[in-house]
């Protein structure tokens, strides 16, 4: 089973260093336990046992952001909040990714008023915009599926990509609604 | 009696002049047990706490100035987001009020859809709360088993409106749309299972001398205060009085309803665990009661049909020239309420949850106030937690199950 | 207990309280002068046949344009009755002051203080009249309607260029 049937006897395995390197960021990609509203309770759905993050090596939330490398931003960012959240993430140790869930956190969604930061990328650098409000569990899965995609392409010089967005809602979920 | 709720101020700034011979310790706003982004300053002599200040507005949405600029229909969608796991009480709340301001008579089908929906959410609601307060006392297997039922009413949201959390479902006049036929046997499937899953959550927990130890004589408060602090909900009830909107001032036609109110004793955490987990249990039972009712009811009317504030049926638009105007001004201008001012109280999983509107005349509310139940039961959490242990603190913020969404509006 | 019975008895025991009295879909509002307020509700709440011992809401409103502009407004339910009163205070534009009732009822407390905070109402005798829900450094109540909603334009396709040129996107 595993690796060492397939190449048990070839002995020596070659590939790049980058490969193996973002091999391990992805699979062990570690999320801050870090929920501000709406989205944080569909990210706790994403955790439990329907959904099960953890099959993608991502089942201990740190509650610690030293111990983190991706921050899922689940929730509107509040302007009393949003120095908070820079805190977190300068605390956060290289290299480290963030995840704005929702639309809140993408753009501020429905709240364009005084309160709430238009998009959390004007606190922290975001790497995938995850859409929906809030995203179905599915949707945020996706979404981290495409950021371990965007890692498993990163050069170990440190340059990172231009964000991703999901244009397109990947989940179209069809409801049967009989009009009376 | 003392009955003061501080400011973090006034427990930093003597520990900053160097005053105090006691330890402030700041947990939050992230910190994976406060339940959201609320900030508590404790001040500590050795692991007992002396006192305590909630710091809360991060995450002020301000929610309630952005409905001023919408139509009284478009505002529905911003209540949603207020309570996060009740987004149906919210609806609710909003939509009797505008309701009662206009003088519009809902039909009876929508009413008891409404109480249907609003106590499947009540169950939601204490699933949530049952699993992260087990959770925060190292229970984890009760969260796998919360969810797991959440995920099941969250598909009898997701069937009636196309969304699993923020459903909008509940409009001013009555329902956004009619309910599909997959609805009844579902909802019929899952009110069967329930007991049974409330039965095995009270196996693990119930007698379980770890929960008791964590819970039984923790976060105590009496009667006098809790009406003093304005404890609503659970809260109020587990200190023993018995007092619950749908049966004090009932609406949507709750009195006709057979339901009990589950009181407790103490008002310790205990007392507010075995309150909630009641409260499912009549939770279904209402539940029940309005799923026969719809069986036997003929298909009718999702909406009024007062043209003050639903929109004509799709047929007649089709062929009149007036009701495709009507249609057009009502989705575009909104309905106008009468000037004056109301207020209506609810019963959501947390407590009251109140909302008082004023009108102006004009199509957007001159002024939208939300009395939310979790921003007023905070303020008895420094009473409740002085004399304990941080960790008790940690099992007391869970048991008073505080939604930040809706402490910070 | 009814609303009538309960005006006429709160005409009796102040009779200069009271401006003026509505009943809007049922629900009884009283608009009090503000010098009798606190002492008008210490009254409802220990007055042993009336008992409205649970204040359920307060919250202000800031009707622009009107004399007085701000009004406090006070949801008072008996428990025992089962009955709601709404008492209302109109303020004047500058300097909108009234007595507190968190001496009354701890409750007031963090919604008096929500009121401050958003409304800039000040209320005398409060133990700690700060903000609450906004930063310490915020200037300005916002739910004031001469407090622009602050929203931000919207970027669409033809206009997103010069928006995302000017929107201070952080950097790590």
């Amino acid at each position: 089973m595993g690796i060492e049937e397939k190449a048990g006897n070839l002995g020596v395995v070659t590939t790049s260093l980058e490969y193996v390197v973002n091999w391990g960021r992805t699979n062990a990609m570690w999320p801050l336990l870090f929920g501000l509203a709406c989205c944080a309770i569909e990210m706790m759905g994403a955790q439990s046992a329907n959904y099960d993050l953890s099959r993608f090596g991502m089942e201990i939330n740190r509650a610690s952001p030293r111990q983190a490398d991706l921050m899922i931003v689940a929730g509107r960012v509040s302007r009393k909040m949003a120095p908070v959240v820079r805190r977190l993430y300068d605390q956060m140790s290289d290299p480290k990714w963030v995840v704005a869930m929702g639309d809140c956190a993408a753009c501020g969604g429905v709240f364009n008023n005084y309160a709430i930061v238009q998009g959390v990328d004007e606190v922290v650098p975001v790497d995938v915009y995850v859409a929906g409000c809030p995203p179905r569990p599915e949707a945020l899965i996706d979404g981290i599926m495409m950021l371990h995609e965007k890692v498993m392409r990163e050069k170990i010089s440190g340059v990172k990509e231009r964000p991703i967005t999901i244009s397109q809602p990947l989940l179209q979920v069809e409801v049967a609604k009989k009009h009376g | 009696m003392m009955l003061q709720v501080p400011t973090p101020q006034e427990i930093t700034a003597p520990a900053l002049a160097g005053q105090s011979e006691t330890m402030v310790l700041n947990i939050g706003p992230h910190h994976p047990s406060t339940h959201g982004v609320l900030r508590l300053v404790v001040e500590l002599d050795g692991e007992i706490v002396v006192n305590l200040a909630p710091d809360v507005g991060f995450l002020h949405t301000g929610i309630e100035k952005t409905m001023e600029s919408k139509t009284y229909q478009k505002a529905v969608v911003l209540t949603d987001r207020m309570d996060y796991l009740a987004p149906l009480s919210n609806n609710f709340c909003y939509a009797l009020t505008v309701e009662q301001l206009m003088g519009v008579e809902i039909p009876q089908r929508a009413q008891v859809i409404r109480v249907l929906l609003v106590e499947l959410q009540r169950i939601s609601s204490h699933l949530v709360w049952l699993g992260t307060h087990a959770l925060d006392l190292a229970a984890m297997s009760v969260f796998l088993y919360a969810m797991r039922e959440r995920e099941q009413i969250l598909d009898i949201f997701e069937l009636v409106s196309g969304a699993r959390m923020m459903t909008s479902y509940i409009r001013v006049g009555g329902l956004a749309y009619e309910l599909p036929a997959e609805f009844m046997p579902t909802v019929d499937t899952f009110l069967q299972r329930m007991p049974s899953h409330i039965d095995e959550y009270e196996s693990l927990l119930t007698g379980n001398p770890l929960w008791l130890e964590r819970t039984v004589g923790v976060g105590v408060v009496d009667a006098d205060a809790a009406m003093a602090f304005g404890l609503t909900g659970a809260n109020l009830r587990a200190t023993g009085i018995p007092y619950d909107v749908r049966k004090a001032l009932p609406y949507s036609g709750y009195e006709t309803y057979d339901f009990e109110i589950p009181i407790g004793k103490r008002g310790d955490n205990y007392d507010r665990y075995r309150v909630r987990m009641a409260e499912m249990r009549q939770s279904v039972r209402i539940a029940r009661q309005a799923w026969e009712r719809l069986r036997e009811m003929p298909p009718g009317d999702y909406m009024t049909r007062d043209r003050k504030v639903a929109p004509p049926p799709k047929e007649e638009i089709t062929h009149s020239m007036e009701s495709l105007i009507h249609h057009f001004k009502l989705w575009t201008e909104g309905f106008k309420p009468p000037r004056g001012d109301t207020y209506l109280s609810i019963e959501s999983p947390r407590g009251i949850l109140g909302c008082y509107i004023v009108s102006d005349g004009g199509p957007k509310p001159w002024r939208v106030h939300f009395r939310s139940p979790s921003f007023i039961n905070l303020q008895a959490l420094s009473h409740m937690s002085r004399g304990r242990m941080v960790a008790d603190l940690i099992a007391l913020i869970a048991s008073l199950d505080p939604v930040l969404g809706e402490v910070d509006r | 207990m009814d609303n009538p019975t309960l005006l006429s008895r709160i005409r009796a025991r102040f009779p200069q309280a009271v401006r003026s009295s509505t009943e809007f879909r049922g629900a009884l509002s009283i608009d009090l002068h503000a010098d009798a307020y606190a002492d008008l509700v210490t009254w409802l709440r220990d007055e042993p046949t009336l008992r409205y011992d649970f204040l359920e809401n307060i919250c202000g409103v800031d009707y622009l344009g009107r004399t007085p502009r701000f009004e406090v407004v006070a949801h008072l339910v008996s428990m025992q009755h089962l009955h709601r009163v709404c008492l209302k205070v109109g303020l004047p534009e500058h300097n909108p002051t009234i007595a507190s009732l968190t001496p009354l009822f701890a409750t007031a407390n963090y919604q008096e203080r929500e009121t401050y905070d958003l409304l800039g109402i000040i209320f005398t005798g409060h133990p700690s009249l700060t903000r609450i829900l906004m930063p310490d450094d915020w200037i300005g109540h916002p739910q004031r309607k001469d407090h622009p909603l602050g929203d931000e334009e919207v970027a669409f396709t033809f206009n997103q260029e010069q928006i995302y040129a000017r929107k201070p996107f952080a950097r790590e």
